[in-house]
């Protein structure tokens, strides 16, 4: 019997062992799958939680239920793979020999790295959203909060799902507002980028939705630390920003067995061909979305996109054959700008965001880098695309490679 | 794309000023370049500079975090060295492309 060991049972894991376990024989190859949580989050849904549009349980269902029968699900923190030896150690002790290894744990936030983020502040003024558990606390928090200066943070690049800070000051806009205590909110948008995005077009309209939203952009601001006694973010060329309220996306890094591993550069991203998918130092390891260290966006739909990619090439590589199917770097992001409306993003490793329309057969045209209501219902109907389609592997109306129909020049 | 003269001698740089061949880069075109963005260049500045080259043509993408642990320059350094935005400057004084960070 041949083994496949998939580590990380999120959005990658889980669509890789539904896809595999269909094609390969069960008599011929196990599959294994690990993970350390049991419950499955649909991280994109963190954003809308701090507005109390989504709640806490809307996000959150058991990951066995998206494990297909025939794959081996096992519930356990993996401590290190010795990749020389095939082998996976789980910190149980339980041992997992491979014929092949698909590496899909994440990338994660790590507020430690930021002195003084962590303190007494954390969680009373300080929030995070891209957990569950920081999503929900800052919903609490809202609920009562007054006014003041909202300061949003980026600590570091790269972090995951590139538009959401965006989203989140676009839907803090909308939720004062609506609260009737916009103007008693000052929201500071601090960023080490050096505008609104990161591209040229994309960076210019994003930027203008700011300004007109009256959320103050504070570019090429590099965190050094948090002065949580006087409450204030305080950057490495010493600019100070002081807030009432701190939501930050902290420094976002590879799972900690990487580390523990050596597989990783200093941020625990492993080293992957960024076409064929597979480690630039393992023949028999491939990997999948957040964990890699791919010039493209950390975010669920290139992990979509990248996972036909990988399940073409691992075929390939099973059977003896050249690895040709190529990775694009695609990427297309929904923006959630508030008030019920959206924009969207489409890109590859070589085109920046264009502006045009996206067709999507049966429900498009979409409105690229534009600020329309289907936007929105796109990004809203993302969430059951998610839990019915994507997760369990099925074909989507959307084509792995970007197409340049609709986008202007 | 246009042509620029540093010390004495043309070189082909894109619209925001970053060389776009590193082989036409000379520390004496460091120099000029370093002076439109206003800094006087040290040896300490050279360390740096050549470290950023060599990894960057070896093609490692640094960002300020790594090059803050590289042991050659902690953060805080980089950026007296090269105010405001220490990898754009020192990139473009090193004669290398302009950062980008991946969307
Ligand atoms: C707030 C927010 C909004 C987002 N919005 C969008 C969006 O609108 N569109 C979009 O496309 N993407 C979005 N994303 C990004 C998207 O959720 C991720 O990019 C995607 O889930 C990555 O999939 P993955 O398989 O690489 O990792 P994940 O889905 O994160 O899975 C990693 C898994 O590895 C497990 N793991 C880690 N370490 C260990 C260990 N040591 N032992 C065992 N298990 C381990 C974790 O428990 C986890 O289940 C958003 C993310 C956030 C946080």
């Amino acid at each position: 019997m041949k083994k496949i060991v998939i580590l990380g049972a999120g959005t990658g894991g889980t669509i890789m062992a539904n896809k595999l376990r269909k094609v390969l024989e069960r008599d011929e190859w196990s599959i294994t799958v690990v993970d350390k949580e049991p419950n499955h989050y649909y991280q994109p849904g963190f954003l809308f939680i701090p507005f109390g549009i989504y709640n806490k349980h809307d996000v959150v269902k058991p990951k066995a239920s998206f494990i297909p029968a025939g794959v081996k699900f096992i519930i356990n923190e993996i401590d290190r793979v010795e990749p020389d030896k095939n082998t996976v150690y789980l910190t149980n002790g339980q041992i997992l020999e491979y014929d092949f290894l698909i590496v899909a744990t994440g990338t994660h936030i790590k507020p430690a790295e930021t002195p003084g983020l962590v303190g007494r502040e954390w969680r009373k003024s300080i929030f995070d959203f891209y957990t569950h558990e920081g999503a929900v606390a800052l919903q609490t928090f809202l609920k009562t909060w007054e006014g003041g200066d909202m300061v949003i943070n980026i600590a570091e690049l790269p972090f995951k799902c590139p538009v959401a800070p965006l989203e989140f000051a676009f839907l803090a806009d909308e939720f004062f507002v609506k609260k009737g205590i916009r103007d008693k909110v000052n929201i500071y948008y601090t960023t080490p980028l050096s505008g609104a995005f990161t591209k040229p077009k994309s960076s210019k309209m994003l930027g203008e939705l700011l300004q007109e939203k009256n959320i103050h952009i504070i570019p090429d601001f590099y965190l050094e630390r948090v002065d949580d006694e006087n409450k204030k973010i305080i950057s490495y060329d010493g600019r100070e920003v002081k807030f009432d309220l701190l939501t930050i996306i902290p420094v976002n890094m590879g799972a900690d067995w990487v580390a523990r591993s050596g597989m990783g550069d200093d941020m625990n991203y492993i080293a992957t061909d960024k076409y064929t998918l597979r480690s630039e130092k393992w023949e028999n390891i491939f990997v999948l979305g957040d964990a890699s260290n791919i010039p493209t966006s950390k975010a669920g739909s290139v992990v979509h996109f990248a996972s036909d990619v990988l399940f073409d090439n691992l075929i390939a590589a099973i059977e003896g054959r050249p690895l040709i199917a190529k990775f694009d770097g695609h990427s297309n992001c929904y923006i959630e700008t508030g008030f019920g409306k959206g924009s969207l993003i489409d890109f590859n490793y070589e085109t920046e965001p264009l502006p045009g329309t996206y067709p999507l057969p049966g429900i498009g045209p979409f409105g690229l880098l534009k600020n329309t209501r289907i936007n929105h219902y796109g990004k809203v109907m993302f969430r059951w695309i998610y839990w019915h389609l994507l997760l369990k592997g099925k074909e989507l109306p959307l084509e792995s490679q970007m197409t340049m129909a609709g986008k202007e020049l | 794309m246009a042509e620029k003269v540093y010390a004495g001698k043309t070189v082909s740089v894109t619209d925001d000023g970053y060389l776009t061949d590193p082989n036409q880069w000379t520390k004496e075109i460091a120099i000029e370049i370093a002076k439109e963005e206003g800094i006087e260049l040290t040896d300490k500045h050279f360390a740096v500079i050549e470290y950023i080259r060599e990894k960057t043509l070896k093609g490692e993408a640094l960002t300020i975090r790594t090059i803050g642990k590289s042991g050659m320059v902690d953060t805080k350094g980089f950026y007296e060295l090269f105010p405001g935005a220490p990898l754009k400057k020192a990139s473009r004084i090193a004669g290398i492309a302009k950062p980008s960070s991946c969307v």
